[in-house]
Order: C-alpha cells, then structure tokens, then sequence
C-alpha cells in the first residue's frame, strides 16, 4: 500500500501550493519593502532593523524555493499506515531554542541583580545600564522562554490529543521562525533603546505589527488542527491553550494602538495618555500573566503531568469549573496593579475584588494537578521529572495564593513598588512557569528526537536541587527585603517626620540583594546542567524504536 | 470513545474520554474548594455594597461608607499636621541662635532636619554627611563657606556658583588652561602648596620659587600663610582636608583646571523652616562653629 502511494507520488507533477507561491511572494516583495526603508530610516535602530528584516525576508523567500526544489510533489501525508503522521520540525525548533532564550534569559537576570547589588556593574554604558537590561531580562524569561515552551508544547500537545497532524504546512514554520524574529527584533531593540516604556508591551509599532500577523497565523494553526480531531472530545489542555493565543491576542491590540512618528522610524505614540493608558497597560500587563503565564502553563500541566505520573486527571468536573471561573475572573483583575493611584476608587475595589476570588480558580488548577498523583505519589522518590512538575505546580498554588493577598488594598499599602513584589512574581515565574517548563521538556525531548530516555536521570536531580535552592534564597531575600523596605519608608518619628531617607533604605536592601543574585546564579547553573542533559540526550541518547515507527517524523 | 471505568486506585469512575492515553476521574468538587469560593463571593458581594464599585453611565455606586481614598490621603496629612502642629510654627518664628538654646526646639528641628537632608542633601554629602570627592565633609570644623549657624544658613538657601543672585561666587582659577602659569610652575607651585600640610615634595623642586610663585598667584585669595579665605570660599590649604585629593597629580589637576563645584540653592525648593532645621541640624552634626 506504501509502495503504491509513492507510485502515486512520481508519477504526479511537482506544483508549487498556493501558500509556497504566496509567501515567497510576500517575503520577495517584504525584502524588497525593508531593503527600500532602511536607508530611508530617521534613526539608526530603525535602520538595523529594516536591513535586519530585509536580510530575514530574504533569506525566507530563498528557504522556500530552496525547500520546493528539494521536496517530493507531494506534501507529507496526513496519515501512514492508518496512524497520524505527526509534524515535529517546528516543535524540535522551539524546543531548542526556549532553551537558548531560556539561558540567556537567566543570565541577563543574573546580571541585572548583580547591577543592583553592585551598581558600578552597569559599565557606564547604554547598552549595559539597568533601565535597558531589564525589559531584555522580563522579555528573553517571558516571551522568548516561555513562548517557545508554549508554542512547543501546544503543537506537540493538540497533534497528539487530537490524533491528528498539525494543520498547514508551511504555517507552522512560520509560526516558530517568525515568532522569534519578533523575538530578535523586539531584544535588540531594547539595547539599542527602542521602546514605547509599557511594562512587557516594550516593543516599538513595527514589531507590534510583525507579532500580531504571526499570532493570527499561530491561531490558525491551533484552530484549524482542532477542526480536523479525530477524538470527539477536546482535551482540557487544549481549551487552556485556545484561552492563551485568544486573550494573548486581544490584549496585544488593545494595549498597543500606537501612532508612529514616521513609517521610517521607531519612535510611536499611544493614541490615549494618561490613567487610561495606565488601565489599558494594566489589563494588559496582569492577564499576560492570567493568560500567557498561566492559562498557557496550566495547560502544559494538564498534559505533562498525567503523562509522566500515568495516572487519570483528578477532576474532570473541577477542570470545567475552574477554568471557566479562571478565565472569566482573570480580566477583570488589573487594576490592583495601581492602587492608590489616580485611577477612580471603583476600579480599584473591583480589581481587588475580582483578584479574591480569583484564589480559589487558581488553586482548582492546583488541586487538579496535585491529586492527579494520588496512587503515584512513589513516582516523586524516583522520577526528578515528575517532581520538578508536581514542585511547580506548588509554587503555582503560593503564589496564587500571596497574589490575591497582596491585591488587598491594605497589604498592597504595605507591598507595593517593594521588592516583596518582585519576590512574588519570581516565586511565580521561577518556581512555577520555570520547573514547569524544565519538566516539560524533559519529557519532550525525548519523545520528539525519539530516545528512550533521558541521557541522566541524576543530572535532573542536581537541576532540581540546584535550582530549587536557588528559588528559595531569591524569594526568601526578596520577601525580607521587600517587607523591610515597606516598614521603612512608612516609618515616622513621635514628632511627625519620615524616620528614614531614601537613600539609607537603598542602603538596607544590599545584603538582600546579593543573596538574590546568589540564588539567581545557582537558578543559571540549574539550567546549565539542563541544557548539558538535553543535548546529550539528542545526541548520544539510545533510539527507541518504538516511538520512532509510532511517530514517522516528516522532516 | 471509551467506556467509563473504575479507577481502582481512588475508587473512581472515569469519564470515558481519552485523549493520547490521558483520562479524568469523575471526581465531583472538593467541598472546601467550593465553600471557600462561595464565601470570597460574598465576601465581594459585601465589599461592594460598602465601598465604591460599579461604574453607572454617568457615575459610580459610592457605598455605603461614601469613602474616597482622596479623602483618607486627606486625613492622614492633616493628622500628620497635627502632630508636626504648633511646634513647627514656632520653629518658623524662632531665631536660629535661639532654636539651638531650646531643647525642644533643637530635637524638632534635627528631626526635621534629617529627615530632609536624607532627602536632598544626601546624594552628594552622603547620608551620613560625610561628602566625597568634590562634596565637602559636613562633620569636621574645616568649612568653605563658614560654619556659623548664620554662615551655613546662608550657604543652604543660595548655595554656591548656584546661579541664584544671593549665591556664594568665586571659583578656583584655571592656572593652567587660561595660561598664567606654564606647566613647569605649575608642577612647582603644586609641591609648594602640599608643603603647607607637610606633605613631601619631590626631587629637584625649589622651595623658593614655589614660594614666589604662591605669593604672586595663590595669596590674594588663600592667603600670605595658605590658611585660606572663607569670604572667597578659598579653602585652607595648611590643613590635612583636601576636597579633590592631596596627591601631586590631583593638586596639578586643580591648579591646572580650576575647581568650581556647584551647591545648589534651596530657597524656593524647600520652606523655610526646613532650611532652618537643616541649617540647625548640620550646624549639630559635629563641626559647627
């Protein structure tokens, strides 16, 4: 039956598809449009990337009609012998490199709180000073990590729970390869000082525009490979993931509808100032951690954990429930972000309201992830996977728990514009977003490169222990640290007078300050021995036959 | 699809769906989970009706407790006063001579005093007023300006080279730059100028015409002796305290160059009392004359 497809194959003439022939239109004219801008450009960033574009563009529209020439007339197929014919090139490719953004990530992290203990560190440059390290530290963590975890995870987790292959053909490339040219645009541009100043909405109009055509087209994607299931039902993982690339996109067009100066230049202005602009950026900023940080990672667990451990999800009832209420309370929580502030007093209470009874939503997904293990719970003595998860999943429960907390209007007196809030999105997005992480691609990777194993088992351990230490000086340092700051710049002497300046509050925050960058290194050096273990495992890692039959990798 | 089964781990049934080898428990929801959810609900609910929430068409529920955050900031300001009240008044009216005679006064105005010295005056003495290169020392008795409370007083409302009228002018000249003296002078005058603290000097340098030239060039502002010139801000030069740094280069850097450091003038950025209590409160840090 094989043999006779692959009749059918050579004796068909080779056509180029209608979406090979669009985008190596598009790129062709893309290159041509940026190659143009670039010398027109009013400033020299714009310029690098409009010549960085031209370049990309270029080298796509080659990559495309290199990949026509070399590929047989027709397409690789959807099934073969009756079993999906699953695609994994573009997961293996943003496997690899939320592990290259991962490092890098961290390590930008490690040199920003170095930066802080010690400022001299800075080099008294531009490119080096904290004010451009740092939106490169939370992008490289959040959107380049991150999302290269969740984009390869969603296609690797709607193919196999739909039991289908993944829809497109040349989408999913463009997915994964235009999403970290956005990636590459929006971090150069931060050192070289491009950005509208929105807390994780940094990146200037044009790249905006760049991400909103690739997230259509990731939709689309995800989307249409959940049309063409063959299981009946859809699986919780994926509802999780359908809420991420929905309300990611709804957010990045509310938050960015900026004016740009000049189509040759960097440099925009958003249509609305003031505390509208601080309520759009808000919204934004805290449900790309409800949706890009959790909704998305929720569903990393749904799949992963149940997997690794072999056991059933807990609660089907409470999944429905919890991520109904999840999605439906998240929205409305931003404004506990600006308490205080001249935002009306109304939206304040309900951005602390809603951010209430948003604790127990959050710890459904907690429940759903723990008790999955009951019956298996042995697995945690043998399985450092297994234990990296079920860990993140409670870290995700405490700061699920401290997040509404400190939206109360009289602990956020107290924490707000501290570095308790800074322990607290790390406790969020080392322990929970990052072991996660780490768990699901220790699993991945060997299934995609189709290894039996991992290269060693002991090595995860020593990530495990590493970085776990590491989290818990970080968190520990920025919680003492952060209450202590808060105690000190409210303290006032018998006779009405601020018991403390500034400045000698900075000065308390020192040691803390170097026991976080300690912690941060050791979180480095957890991922170091990770990324060692992976590659060893893609390249010295024993085949296993089994799930190279069952998988047929196209590619 | 699956049939449903029993989980014999938990004693479960599954739902019967089954995706890539994953199922789900029938599980129903853990009752505290429920509970505790209703009871933030409520608690909500509750909130709402006390405090503002809902945005009408044209404007918003108030609760029942009309409370306004403008309002609070309000109250605790003016409790603040309260505190501060009388006292601060009198600190306004007092003389300074007769602030530093009062011990209460005296408390209150240090009070005050360090607190807005961490504030402004930090940055460049150093929180604990101990300066840097370049931002003079405020614990020692060596002073530019004069270290009287009047002197320092003064010294805190116009500052010096601050651009204000009232300002302390003057500046070091630059010897070197402007061309009054030519490098090898410069290098004489210098070792002079650090034998007035009894540092040494080095080899070959002639005492004499470092004299001569300290007596033609240096003395209209330093003095014949070096012990300086508060009227003219020009430092003592005989003493052990160097503002830029004592060592031959940096002393040819100065003579070379000039200095012309800038203090501020505070007058309009701080009331007056402040500056009071800032004066009285340098005055007390250790070197005040």
């Amino acid at each position: 039956m094989q043999r006779e497809s692959h009749m059918q194959q050579t004796q068909s003439t080779k056509w180029m598809t209608h979406g090979e022939a669009g985008l190596m239109l598009f790129f062709s004219m893309a290159a041509y449009v940026c190659a143009f801008a670039a010398p027109m450009a009013l400033d020299a960033p714009f310029a690098f990337h409009a010549s960085l574009a031209a370049v990309a563009s270029g080298a796509a529209a080659f990559a495309i009609v290199n990949r026509y020439f070399d590929r047989q007339a027709a397409l690789p197929p959807q099934e073969i012998n009756g079993k999906p014919n699953y695609n994994l090139g573009p997961i293996k490719f943003a496997s690899f490199m939320a592990m290259f953004w991962g490092i890098a990530g961290f390590a930008v992290g490690l040199m920003i709180a170095c930066e802080l203990a010690w400022p001299a560190l800075n080099l008294d440059l531009p490119w080096t000073s904290f004010g451009r390290l740092r939106p490169l530290h939370t992008s490289a963590v959040i959107f380049a990590f991150g999302g290269n975890v969740l984009i390869a995870t969603s296609f690797y987790v709607v193919q196999r729970t739909c039991r289908t292959r993944l829809a497109g053909d040349l989408a999913p490339w463009f997915v994964v390869l235009g999403y970290n040219f956005f990636i590459v645009i929006a971090g150069t541009g931060y050192l070289l000082g491009v950005t509208q100043s929105k807390e994780y909405a940094e990146p200037e109009w044009y790249a905006d525009l760049w991400l909103t055509i690739v997230w259509v087209v990731y939709l689309l994607v995800f989307v249409m490979t959940l049309v063409k299931r063959k299981e009946p039902h859809i699986f919780v993982a994926n509802w999780f993931y359908l809420a991420f690339i929905v309300t990611i996109a709804v957010l990045h067009l509310g938050n960015n509808p900026a004016l740009p100066v000049s189509v040759f230049g960097s440099k925009s202005y958003i249509a609305w100032g003031g505390v509208q602009d601080a309520m759009f950026q808000w919204w934004y900023g805290h449900n790309a951690v409800g949706f890009f940080l959790t909704a998305g990672f929720l569903a990393i667990m749904y799949y992963f954990i149940p997997k690794r451990a072999e056991r059933p999800i807990y609660s089907y009832r409470l999944s429905i429930i919890h991520f109904w209420a999840l999605i439906f309370l998240y929205i409305w929580a931003g404004p506990h972000h600006l308490h205080y502030t001249a935002l009306p007093d109304w939206a304040q209470t309900l951005g602390m309201t809603f951010s209430v009874m948003l604790w127990m939503p959050s710890w459904g997904g907690m429940i759903n992830g723990l008790m999955t293990l009951s019956g298996a719970w042995d697995k945690l003595r043998t399985d450092p996977v297994l234990r990296m998860l079920v860990v993140s999943v409670a870290f995700y429960g405490m700061s699920t728990f401290e997040g509404p907390m400190m939206a109360i209007k009289v602990v956020n007196s107290l924490s707000h514009y501290t570095d308790w809030t800074i322990g607290h999105v790390h406790s969020g997005a080392l322990g929970w977003v990052g072991f996660v992480s780490f768990g699901a691609l220790y699993c991945l990777v060997p299934w995609l490169w189709g290894r039996k194993e991992l290269y060693s088992l002991k090595l995860v351990n020593w990530h495990f222990w590493i970085s776990t230490i590491g989290i818990v000086l970080y968190i520990s340092a920025m919680w003492v640290s952060g209450i202590l700051q808060g105690l000190m710049w409210r303290a006032y002497t018998s006779l009405g007078f601020l018991e403390y300046s500034f400045i000698e509050t900075v000065e308390a925050m020192h040691p803390f300050y170097i026991i976080r960058a300690a912690g941060g290194a050791l979180f480095l050096i957890g991922a170091l021995i990770m990324a060692y273990n992976l590659w060893m495992t893609v390249r010295a890692g024993e085949a296993d036959v089994a799930t190279e039959l069952a998988l047929q990798p196209a590619e | 699809m699956a049939e449903s089964e029993l989980d014999r781990v938990s004693g479960t049934t599954t739902t019967g769906h089954q995706w890539d080898g994953i199922k789900e428990l029938n599980t129903p929801l853990p009752r505290w989970w429920v509970l505790t959810f209703y009871a933030t609900i409520i608690w909500a609910i509750g909130y709402w009706v006390v405090y503002p929430a809902w945005p009408l068409l044209w404007s918003n529920t108030t609760g029942v407790l009309n409370y306004s955050s403008r309002a609070e900031v309000g109250v605790e300001l003016a409790n603040l006063e309260k505190i501060r009240g009388d006292k601060m008044v009198a600190l306004g009216a007092a003389s300074l001579v007769d602030i530093e005679k009062d011990p209460a006064l005296l408390a209150l105005a240090r009070a005050r005093g360090k607190a807005a010295f961490g504030d402004n005056c930090a940055p460049c003495h150093g929180s604990g007023g101990a300066g840097a290169k370049g931002f003079p020392n405020l614990n020692d008795d060596d002073w530019l300006w004069g270290g009287s409370l009047e002197q320092i007083h003064q010294t805190l409302q116009f500052g010096a080279r601050s651009g204000n009228a009232k300002a302390h002018e003057g500046a070091m000249l630059a010897f070197g730059k402007d061309g009054i003296l030519k490098r090898d002078e410069i290098v004489t005058v210098a070792n002079y100028v650090r034998s007035l603290s009894g540092l040494p000097t080095r080899q070959g340098y002639n005492a004499a015409a470092g004299a001569k030239l300290f007596a033609d060039n240096c003395s209209t502002c330093h003095g014949a002796d070096g012990k300086g010139n508060q009227e003219l801000g020009a430092p003592d030069l005989t003493d052990k305290i160097w503002l830029y740094g004592s060592d031959e280069a940096t002393v040819i850097e100065t003579v070379s160059n000039g200095r012309s450091g800038v203090m501020p003038a505070w007058v309009g950025r701080l009331d007056p009392s402040t500056i009071k209590a800032l004066a009285v409160y340098v005055h007390t840090l250790g070197g005040g004359r």
